[in-house]
């Protein structure tokens, strides 16, 4: 996962992949609507590759490059599971924020 | 009055916690709370209060819990998991104290898998009897926070194995 975020961290890698999230697309494609050039476009796609991120299949004469979803998939099923044990935390803080509330209530508010 | 959804998305409710990566080397959650400010500054700043709640997964304990409230005093956390004894300890140091309203401190595991400290910023914002807090977690470097990520994701396996399954029947 450190990998996928590494090759995410790099500004073009990110906007490749926010235009890949509309659909595959062609280098050439890319390289239009990115405003970089061909070999820049290249270097990239074969970092988010070597990742996973990416995947290329040939069509005619053209590389056309989609998204992969495990890699992303990867990253929020952690950060699912940090949420996870927080959300556990809370929810036994929510208690006690009621039993302080009650006590107060009950005892009035303490002066300190 | 509906003060609870006044902020943050339309969806967001109490009970949730939300959390996201911003920048490249921090963590972000926030969470809000059917309770004033004050009492969840309270519970989080006293000893007695903090081993009732702050103790991660079900069948561990927290033992040792000390705070010296005051900026450049320590607090010191040690864990322990039940069933076979293993303890996990953190510490770090208070930065700075705004009552009721921020909390800057440092945050070190003892066995930090990870280089540098942690500086951690908690603040509580109320409003109609409720509070929301922001915890941001800032690690000395990218790899530090990726570290954590990582750890966590080895460490996790067998708690999200369900999920996992799913995921990959849906690939």
């Amino acid at each position: 996962m450190i990998e996928t975020l590494k090759a995410l961290a790099e500004p073009n890698r990110f906007q490749i992949v926010e235009l890949l999230r509309r659909g595959p697309r062609a280098v050439g494609d890319l390289v239009d609507e990115l405003g970089m050039n061909q070999p820049q476009v290249s270097k990239h796609l074969k970092v988010l590759s070597a990742v996973g991120l990416v995947s290329a299949r040939v069509d005619a004469q053209r590389r056309i490059y989609a998204l992969q979803p495990a890699p992303l998939k990867e990253m929020e099923q952690w950060i699912e599971k940090y949420r996870r044990v927080w959300e556990k935390n809370y929810q036994r803080l929510d208690g006690l924020l009621e039993e302080m509330k009650s006590k107060e209530k009950k005892h009035g508010r303490r002066k300190r | 009055m509906d003060a609870g959804s006044a902020k943050g998305s339309p969806q967001k409710k109490t009970g949730s916690v939300q959390i996201s990566l911003r920048e490249d080397r921090e963590i972000v959650m926030m969470r809000e709370f059917n309770a004033p400010k004050r009492m969840v500054f309270d519970a989080l700043t006293k000893p007695e209060l903090v081993k009732k709640w702050l103790l991660g997964r079900d069948g561990w304990s927290m033992p040792v819990c000390e705070i010296d409230l005051r900026v450049g005093g320590k607090y010191r956390y040690v864990w322990r998991r039940d069933s076979d004894g293993k303890e996990m300890g953190m510490g770090g140091v208070y930065r700075e104290i705004v009552k009721n309203e921020r909390i800057v401190s440092t945050e070190l595991f003892d066995d930090a898998w990870y280089p540098g400290e942690a500086l951690l910023t908690t603040t509580f914002a109320e409003s109609g009897g409720k509070t929301t807090m922001s915890t941001v977690i800032l690690y000395e470097s990218r790899g530090a926070r990726d570290g954590v990520m990582k750890s966590d994701m080895e460490r996790g396996v067998g708690l999200s194995y369900d999920r996992l399954e799913k995921l990959v029947a849906q690939n």
